[in-house]
């Protein structure tokens, strides 16, 4: 019956995809996709992309809106919502130990980071998964640090951008997780019916039940190259049709090619492009650099 | 083993087996008084449903969700509304024969009915997808939603599915977007909306016609964000410990009560939904009619205020 799992898809189990976020400490760096062996502050320079390949190497939450904002004025929004062990929920770990673990690897809190800042001079709210965090699962924290990250997009009328990377739905939340995707998508339709741009970001890989809500509904739906998004992981799909799966199934160019999203950007030329679709979409031109 | 029972009940099951041979001996001996004797089985055998029901583990109550025999909304469909009128088809690419539309009588309300169907025999299963929803389900829903915002009609759910449709048209056809539209518009569609779980609520497929004003669950239903073979397959390795993932996950009625997700619960017969269908076709309806009559007596900013109040507390520290 596992064909029945659409919200944690296989893809947080499969080994074919934890080479994209190793990154050993040291001088050089091994490339998960070409093999060859990367100088660390060059591939910093490049944003964790491949200068060989063009392979785009996952990056942590606050690398990802480090990068995207301009360096003044950030406040982070929503510090205060921490995960919340609502069930008690316990299995072979209790949950709170696996919280502890998450944290302590990647320093946070939770699995989403909202910074209020700008965008080539534009007021903007920025939001990133760290998929390092439990796979970027939402429960309540990520879904309420969403929340107040739309609110104040919409008090202040600025845009609001979010970069997902998860798996989906977090399981140890049950259903306060599954709820988090109404309440999400609540806000952007206020959004929406506000007149407040909602860009979504696509980085790999985007599933389940944020695929299913937040991550679908951007005015404009961008993916970086090499994403992997939808609702069911391939494993899962695989197992209730038994067939092969179509080469580039659910990648970047599918997305497109079946009006998923808008486009596809480079990580380096990401800034660049929002910038230029929002000072559009807000009839505001951009300030020369 | 019988296969009318799950395998909890066999020991009730026994017990049928020997009143329906006393009957079959009553029938053919009419000389033989029997009527005594089953009705001291009969007792018998409601007294240990009755003890077995009072004591039902989450993973009992999953198997009741899923039973072979339970009501689907095609039964409820004709015994909870009048003059069901079916819609078909989103206007964009097919119609989804798991998601039933239309409109219908609810006593002297016009409503809007959305109810997902899992089909009873193996053709109809077939027909129905099992219940899996595709794009074009949820897409289907959203438009017969949207025309009964235009005509101020309440819209009534009925949620029972194993899942959004896993699979490569689905997938293509952007399941995750007509999903995540129906998350959105349902949060502000200005008419009443309340869902029901009659059966099996599965995740995303379940949610994505289950925003609304009051959410309630058949006693003997279940309602999770992923399937407790699933979470048991993520956790231990192997789906045989989905007993223990109900447990953890809180999968039933009372758990969902409690974090404040579910209004409230309809109480079924003795022994699940299945073992008197018209009697738990009435005690939906009336709790519909009831609680309709409330939800339209709110203005309807009101409502949608209430409704957004709702959605922003899901998990919110108590
Ligand atoms: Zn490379």
């Amino acid at each position: 019956m596992s064909w029945l799992d659409n919200i944690i898809p296989s893809i947080m189990r499969g080994k074919d995809t934890t080479h994209r976020n190793v990154v050993p400490e040291g001088l050089w760096i091994r490339c998960g996709d070409c093999e060859n062996s990367l100088y660390r502050p060059e591939l910093e320079k490049a944003l964790n992309v491949c200068p060989k390949c063009g392979v785009h190497m996952r990056i942590s939450a606050r690398r990802r809106l480090d990068i995207f904002l301009d360096p003044p004025s950030r406040t982070e929004l929503a510090t205060d919502i921490g995960p919340i062990d609502a069930l008690k929920f316990k299995d072979t770990k209790r949950y709170r130990e696996r919280l502890s673990a998450a944290q302590k690897k990647t320093g946070e809190t939770e699995a989403l980071i909202v910074i209020a800042g700008q965008l080539k001079g534009i007021p903007v709210v920025a939001a990133a998964f760290d998929f390092n965090f439990l796979g970027g699962s939402m429960g309540y924290a990520v879904g309420e640090r969403f929340t107040q990250g739309a609110r104040h997009a919409l008090e202040q009328k600025m845009p609001f951008i979010v970069f997902s990377a998860t798996g989906g739905a977090r399981m140890q939340e049950a259903l306060i997780s599954l709820m988090q995707m109404a309440k999400t998508a609540s806000m952007i339709e206020r959004m929406k019916v506000a007149g407040v741009p909602y860009i979504s970001v696509l980085t790999d890989p985007v599933y389940g039940g944020v695929s299913a809500s937040l991550a679908s509904l951007g005015d404009i739906n961008i993916a970086e190259p090499g994403v992997r998004a939808g609702f069911s992981g391939p494993n899962i799909i695989r197992e209730t049709i038994r067939v092969e799966l179509p080469e580039g199934f659910q990648r970047g160019e599918f997305l497109l090619s079946h009006g998923a999203i808008d486009m596809i950007v480079r990580r380096s030329e990401m800034r660049e492009m929002i910038a230029r679709l929002l000072s559009k979409m807000l009839n505001i031109s951009l300030k020369s650099p | 083993m019988n296969p009318n029972y799950l395998d909890f009940e066999q020991p009730i099951a026994e017990l049928e087996d020997k009143i329906e041979s006393l009957r079959m001996v009553g029938h053919n001996n009419a000389d033989i008084d029997i009527h005594k004797e089953i009705e001291t089985l009969r007792n018998k055998s409601d007294a240990l449903t009755k003890k077995i029901y009072s004591s039902l583990k989450p993973w009992d109550i999953v198997k009741i969700a899923r039973h072979p025999q339970r009501p689907y909304s095609v039964d409820y469909i004709p015994l909870i509304f009048e003059e069901f009128d079916e819609l078909h088809g989103d206007r964009l690419f097919a119609d989804d024969p798991a998601i039933i539309c239309g409109l219908a009588w609810l006593e002297r309300q016009a409503v809007a009915v959305i109810a997902q169907e899992k089909g009873r025999n193996t053709n109809d299963k077939i027909k129905r997808n099992f219940g899996m929803v595709r794009p074009e389900g949820y897409r289907k829903a959203l438009r017969i939603m949207e025309m009964a915002e235009r005509f101020h009609l309440p819209i009534i759910t009925l949620i029972d599915t194993p899942g959004a449709y896993p699979g490569i048209d689905s997938e293509e056809r952007g399941i995750s977007e007509a999903i995540a539209c129906n998350l959105a518009r349902m949060s502000n569609l200005s008419v009443p909306i309340i869902c029901i779980v009659i059966g099996e609520g599965s995740s995303g497929g379940a949610i994505g016609i289950g925003v609304g004003d009051r959410l309630y669950m058949l006693q003997y239903t279940t309602y999770f964000v992923i399937s407790p073979e699933g979470c048991a397959n993520i956790i231990w390795k192997s789906a045989e410990k989905a007993p223990l993932a109900a447990e953890a996950m809180g999968v039933t009625p009372d758990v969902l009560i409690r974090l404040g997700i579910v209004d409230d619960v309809i109480e079924e017969p003795l022994g699940g939904a299945h073992r008197d269908l018209p009697l738990t076709a009435s005690r939906i309806k009336k709790h519909l009619v009831k609680n309709l009559n409330l939800l339209r007596n709110i203005e309807i900013s009101q409502l949608l205020q209430e409704r957004y109040q709702r959605l922003m507390s899901y998990g919110n520290p108590v």
